[in-house]
């Protein structure tokens, strides 16, 4: 599954509970400072490995992550194999 | 990046003001408060809800919360969401207490309300710390941990044991809802948000006093860094704290 994340790098905080949780390693920390004077985290995901897991906005206390997810469009043959 | 195809599967709760909040990084506040927030939205009750905040950094929670707020004097949240409750009680009203006002100051304010069975809910943050003053020794501060009032550690000889206020209040008769929760990680804050709806709940069914107790961080003053600050509610907070449901009764059961 496909997905991605955007950070609203001026409510984060550069807390680095995301980067750490992030289970594959897509999210960093920016060398640019927001102007609270904290360094906000960033997506790194040149590979597109996002999977929209949630557990970055799950854990963020600044609630500065939404998270997107590919809409899966299925055909009513798949939709049944996947159900079976 | 962000392709067309792509839907929102998370995004800030609605009652929850597209503000920068005052807490430090790293702060459980933010995590509880976003629960909150989206509890109250599922619930569709933003309109009757009033929230009561307390003294400590959660004072601001109504700078954050969307709600009708009214702000109690050290510790008397409790006592204040009684008044609000019995005069409007068709209003959902909450109070938002950390540690070091509900088990202090508001000992005596928390321990008639759950007695009393009152119909509101308390959001309890225990970080085992008073954090808005810089960290001092609060009742529920672990034996031999250091504070910036207890510099050698909390001595239980001199200084005394922590309180454990859920199991303290679940022996009462009054209570409906008492149960004790972490956010150390996304398995425990997602079950910390089922209990606060629970929590909410049974209030909307009249069942009586509910109370989240929520094992939280506070990295500044705890003098580590936010990943750390969490391993420790793990390591040292939840041995002597468990979570639990202290007390649920079957009506409260029955909603589930």
């Amino acid at each position: 599954m496909r997905g991605t994340i955007r950070i609203d790098a001026n409510r984060c905080k550069g807390c680095e509970l995301c980067v750490g949780i992030c289970p594959k390693k897509v999210i960093g920390i920016a060398d640019t400072f927001t102007p609270k004077g904290y360094r906000p985290a960033i997506l790194v995901d040149p590979d597109g490995q996002c999977t929209g897991c949630l557990l970055c906005s799950t854990i963020c206390p600044d609630v500065a992550i939404t998270v997107y997810r590919e809409a899966v469009s299925r055909t009513p043959a798949q939709k049944h194999a996947a159900a079976a | 990046m962000l392709a067309e195809t792509m839907t929102v599967v998370y995004e800030r709760p609605e009652t929850l003001l597209p503000v920068v909040s005052h807490y430090c990084p790293g702060c459980s506040h933010g995590i509880i408060h976003r629960l909150v927030a989206e509890v109250i939205d599922e619930l569709g009750v933003r309109e009757q809800t009033i929230g009561v905040a307390s003294v400590g950094c959660s004072v601001f929670s109504y700078n954050y919360l969307d709600y009708d707020f009214a702000q109690a004097p050290h510790g008397r949240a409790p006592a204040m969401a009684t008044g609000i409750k019995r005069y409007r009680p068709n209003h959902v009203v909450f109070t938002y207490q950390g540690d070091g006002d509900l088990a202090s100051i508001g000992a005596a304010e928390i321990i008639h309300a759950a007695a009393r069975g009152e119909n509101i809910t308390v959001i309890f943050v225990n970080n085992a710390v008073f954090g808005m003053t810089g960290g001092q020794m609060a009742p529920t501060t672990l034996p031999h941990m250091k504070t910036t009032s207890s510099p050698q550690g909390r001595d239980v000889a001199t200084m005394g044991f922590p309180i454990r206020v859920s199991e303290m209040l679940a022996t009462l008769d009054g209570p409906a809802y008492i149960v004790r929760r972490a956010v150390s990680d996304p398995a425990t804050i997602n079950r910390t948000k089922k209990a606060i709806r629970t929590a909410f709940q049974a209030q909307l069914h009249g069942l009586g006093f509910s109370m989240v107790e929520i094992l939280a961080a506070c990295p500044i003053n705890w003098d580590m860094q936010p990943e750390d600050a969490l391993q420790h509610i793990k390591n040292a907070m939840i041995p002597y704290y468990p979570l639990g449901d202290y007390k649920v009764i079957d009506a409260v059961k029955a909603l589930a």
